[in-house]
């Protein structure tokens, strides 16, 4: 590994500009909606307008004698195409309630969006008028919305066959919990909920399903994060034989989870597909993906700190409902227990409980949104010690120093059983406090609160910690997973010195091509442009897991770096042969083996490759070709953290609420290319000022999706975002020699308490301790006339309210 | 059907088109010019911004038959004799697109916004480029890509 590693870098670590960029800047990219297969026919699928509703009847047959349409079919036309529902591969607890989720409903509709027909037609306008033509016969049932009112005796079912709309209640409890709650001298509780979203890549979904009936083959084309889960899950709920079936995602326009999915319109489509003999394609509307693609979040927290009168912590405790929404998709259930483990997060406590109750309600399904469970753990934790700092009289950064976990570069067990693999939270505090220039702020916010400032300044700090380079195989099995956490890479080393790298990893924007072009380019001494990445085709990249969870470093890249290390060893085989040496007596250094001592006598990995091609002369027992292959199953997960620090401005008046100051320092480990973690930084922070900010999912009583367009639910512009002041330390993980952590979700997980934190401290004169999100400006504006700050009418004389500081000043139904 | 006749990237073009038959499809479909995006259904993210004599427009907007008689220039007219347009190139050197799906509409949208504004703060920039949504960059290197390639085409050494 050393001989790899210790070597010259000349591309790792530099801000590469990215190889994927020239086909995305002139159009010539090839999205999903870009292709099309001669004789291909249009599918569209008709949804309940009802959230819950008996399916008494689909009359097809106006439909069906629409202008070229092809076909028309309800869920119970289609029944017999299926060998099992959409799969859950999370069943988190042994007793899991797990419905059985037809990609077409046949008996009853259970949430706004649910397809409840589906139909074939010659143009995609054809399409669309015909499914507006489907006459289906609903009886409308009673709607569960509200996850408590879910839970309570009595309630509406979303599945029959349940006794109840609890899908499970998953725990973890390590020490003493009870008597370190007994016996502390300050315990702090709060509620706080996480708004339900819309991920929102700016690609809709998309499918193109090319049968091949002579050969019994099926090759699906899907705008989707993963291919290779797709193929296998596929050929389960389909019954096809997986040899079969081949899946390429080709340019993809965004993931942020919601194209990690095995979703109704892909197994449609291919069934359809495999039905009627012909290529079949259907692009969603962003209309109908509000309702059809996965939301996200949509969790309640209870969570509580136990700790000395210092403010010293010594447990935690926390309590979870999160909506499931009206089935389980693919991670449904598991994206809790994602955040788990981070309910203490960069602190030190000794006893610890965590509890999540999955609920069932008549709405879109959740899953996977950018962070998964970290961002309620890290809001859950940041919020909650600035609620202590305020409990016990001390600065928010002050608490949080007196709790970190001491600097550590070998990995050390936590609280929760868990192994963090590196961390120094002082350091990255430290550089960020100095970027934001914290006491210059906190002078200049007492000024204005002395000085009764309509426009009131806050300051947010959200030290965070997230877990990811998902998995340790193992370890997913213990959580119930039911598949591994590895990761493949090739490496073809072509005789004319050119690479062909394949990988399993599936990128959708993060620059993998780039990236991997530089890990490889850096251990081979091949030129950076000589090097081709080949990812997101199952004909191509047999083996793979896939990109979410910041895995695709730290697992894939390092499972790059191990084939990159086979290559070498190879090479120096067939290079001592042809130089006449022993392998010892060979140096190897930036892709140039050499005999120690007389440098002249050497051999590259591109004259290797050639030799190994032409195989005239190679050592006794070694194969032709130079090509290797690695399969990286990570022995931990990795564990990035950082600290950003957020001022905000409150018009007390209005309630309008302006970010003037945003720091972030964010710790990935190691970094391959800094120009490419900058903007993942920076498109992370902006999805979570957005959660904090602008964006909810919000229905009504009747399960109807309000925010049901772009038009309506707010995803943010240039124009509501500050610019981010960043910057990194570097603490390699010790999870993997590359030494990286991984940075795709950082800025969503780390910001949300950020903003938020720093609108209460704005507030926090008027009593106001707790505001949900988003926080919008009508909901601050209500929090200020709640508390009774009445500042509105004071002009501003008037900046001392009830000072209660009794909490929730929420005002439903906002945030658009 | 209605007869149409435009000149989309320098090339006239007469067809015949469905009169409910939106610019974009028009442009994608039967052009197979498919560089211009669709992200939405609202007219709300931008990805579909192309150039209708010179002013920038959401094509998604504008039905096939108002282009009629239109000079229209879509991503894939950008570059010329092999180069890429100074926005492209910036948004390469200043990393501003990742997935890439909203980026020839934010690319589109910016030639109008240098075009008919002098020197502009990043603020101008954010406020120009409300009506496109990026869900990737955050859109700081977004406004650094525009203020770079706003310099570069108001230079005299670029003309």
């Amino acid at each position: 590994m050393a001989q790899v590693a210790d070597q010259a870098q000349k591309f790792v670590g530099g801000g590469i500009l990215r190889k994927e960029d020239p086909e995305l800047l002139t159009g010539a990219a090839r999205f999903i909606d870009d292709m099309s297969i001669p004789g291909m026919l249009w599918v569209s699928f008709v949804r309940s307008p009802f959230a819950h509703a008996t399916i008494n009847s689909v009359d097809t047959s106006r439909a069906a004698s629409m202008p070229g349409v092809r076909a028309v079919y309800s869920g119970a036309d289609l029944a017999d195409e299926w060998a099992d529902g959409l799969p859950c591969a999370w069943p988190v607890t042994e007793d899991i309630k797990t419905p059985k989720h037809w990609p077409i409903a046949q008996d009853k509709a259970r949430f706004a969006g649910d397809a409840v027909a589906v139909v074939v037609a010659e143009t995609r306008p054809q399409a669309l008028d015909a499914a507006e033509t489907v006459d289906v016969d609903y009886e409308p049932l009673d709607v569960v919305v509200d996850m408590e009112a879910a839970l309570a005796d009595g309630a509406t079912k979303v599945h029959d066959e349940f006794e109840n709309n609890s899908s499970y209640v998953w725990n973890l409890d390590v020490g003493e919990v009870e008597q370190v709650f007994n016996d502390a001298a300050v315990v702090v509780k709060e509620r706080y909920y996480h708004p339900r979203l819309i991920p929102n890549a700016i690609e809709p979904r998309g499918v193109i399903c090319q049968p091949n009936p002579a050969q019994g083959e099926y090759t699906l084309y899907s705008a989707t994060q993963i291919p290779h889960i797709l193929k296998v899950t596929l050929a389960l709920t389909l019954g096809l034989p997986e040899q079969k079936l081949r899946v390429v995602a080709p340019d993809v326009g965004g993931g942020f989870g919601s194209k990690l999915n095995v979703y109704a319109e892909e197994a449609t489509c291919l069934a359809l597909g495999r039905k009627l003999g012909v290529p079949l394609k259907w692009i969603e509307t962003r209309s109908e993906g509000y309702l059809a693609t996965i939301h996200g979040r949509d969790v309640i927290q209870d969570m509580e700190v136990a700790a000395d009168e210092n403010g010293k912590i010594a447990g935690v405790r926390a309590n979870l409902l999160a909506d499931m929404g009206a089935y389980l998709q693919l991670v449904t259930p598991g994206i809790p227990i994602l955040g788990a483990f981070l309910y203490h997060g960069v602190y030190d406590a000794q006893a610890y409980s965590f509890t999540c109750t999955g609920v069932f309600t008549n709405k879109t399904p959740t899953d996977a949104y950018r962070g998964a469970g970290r961002p309620e753990a890290t809001y859950a934790v940041e919020r909650i010690m600035d609620a202590l700092a305020r409990r016990v009289g001390k600065d928010p950064v002050e608490i949080r120093r007196l709790n970190f976990l001491a600097p550590f570069d070998e990995a050390r067990e936590v609280v929760t059983g868990l192994s963090f693999d590196s961390g120094n939270y002082d350091a990255s505090l430290d550089k960020a406090l100095d970027m934001f220039g914290y006491d210059d702020l906190r002078a200049e916010q007492q000024r204005r609160r002395e000085a009764g400032d309509t426009k009131q300044l806050g300051i947010g700090v959200s030290t965070y910690i997230e877990m990811c380079g998902l998995a340790p195989s193992q370890v997913l099995a213990s959580l119930r997973y039911v598949a591994g956490g590895w990761e493949a890479a090739t490496i073809r080393c072509h005789p004319t010195g050119k690479v062909t790298v394949i990988t399993g990893t599936s990128p959708h924007g993060q620059g993998h091509v780039t990236a991997w072009s530089q890990i490889v380019a850096d251990e081979l001494g091949v030129d950076f442009e000589d090097i081709e990445v080949l990812h997101g085709d199952t004909a191509i990249s047999p083996l793979g897991m896939d990109s979410y969870g910041s895995r695709s470093l730290s697992v894939g890249g390092v499972a790059l770096h191990y084939a990159a290390e086979k290559v070498v060893t190879k090479a120096r085989t067939i290079a001592a042969h042809e130089l006449e040496v022993s392998e010892e007596d060979l140096e190897y250094s930036g892709g140039t083996f050499s005999v120690k001592g007389a440098p002249d006598k050497s051999k590259t990995i591109p004259e290797i490759a050639f030799s190994a091609w032409t195989a005239h002369n190679l050592p006794e027992g070694t194969e032709p070709g130079l090509e290797e292959t690695h399969v990286f199953d990570p022995p931990n997960f990795t564990f990035p953290s950082g600290a950003h620090l957020c001022a905000v401005e409150v018009d007390t008046e209005t309630g309008m609420t302006n970010i003037v100051k945003y720091v972030a320092v964010d710790d990935c480990g190691k970094a391959i290319n800094p120009t490419i973690i900058e903007g993942q930084v920076h498109g992370g922070i902006a999805q979570g000022i957005a959660e904090a900010m602008y964006e909810e999912a919000v229905y009504d009583e009747n399960g109807v999706l309000m925010t049901s367009s772009m038009s309506n639910y707010r995803v943010p512009s240039a124009a509501e975002l500050p610019t981010f002041e960043i910057d990194r330390t570097e603490t390699p993980s010790t999870t993997n020699p590359l030494g990286v952590k991984g940075i795709g979700e950082a800025g969503t997980i780390a910001s949300p308490p950020a903003v938020v934190n720093a609108t209460i401290d704005a507030l926090a004169p008027l009593g106001i301790d707790h505001i949900d999100m988003p926080v919008s400006p009508e909901r601050v504006w209500a929090a200020i006339k709640n508390a009774g700050g009445s500042t509105v009418d004071a002009r501003g004389a008037e900046t001392t309210g009830a000072g209660s500081g009794t909490g929730s000043a929420d005002a439903p139904g906002g945030g658009t | 059907m209605r007869r149409i006749s435009l000149t989309v990237n320098g090339v006239k073009h007469d067809a015949m088109v469905e009169p409910r038959q939106l610019l974009v499809y028009f442009l994608r479909e039967q052009l197979a010019l498919t560089g211009t995006n669709v992200g939405c259904d609202t007219s709300t993210c931008g990805a579909c911004t192309i150039l209708v004599n010179g002013k920038s427009a959401k094509s998604c907007t504008l039905l096939a038959v108002q282009a009629d008689g239109a000079e229209v220039t879509t991503i894939e007219g950008l570059a010329s004799n092999g180069e890429m347009h100074p926005l492209q190139k910036a948004f390469h050197e200043s990393h501003g697109l990742q997935c890439g799906y909203c980026t020839p509409g934010m690319i589109m949208a910016s030639v109008d916004l240098i075009a008919n504004n002098d020197a502009m703060s990043d603020e101008d920039i954010r406020m120009g480029l409300e009506g496109n949504l990026c869900r990737c960059t955050g859109y700081q290197n977004i406004v650094k890509s525009v203020q770079q390639a706003a310099g570069e085409m108001r230079s005299p050494a670029s003309t």
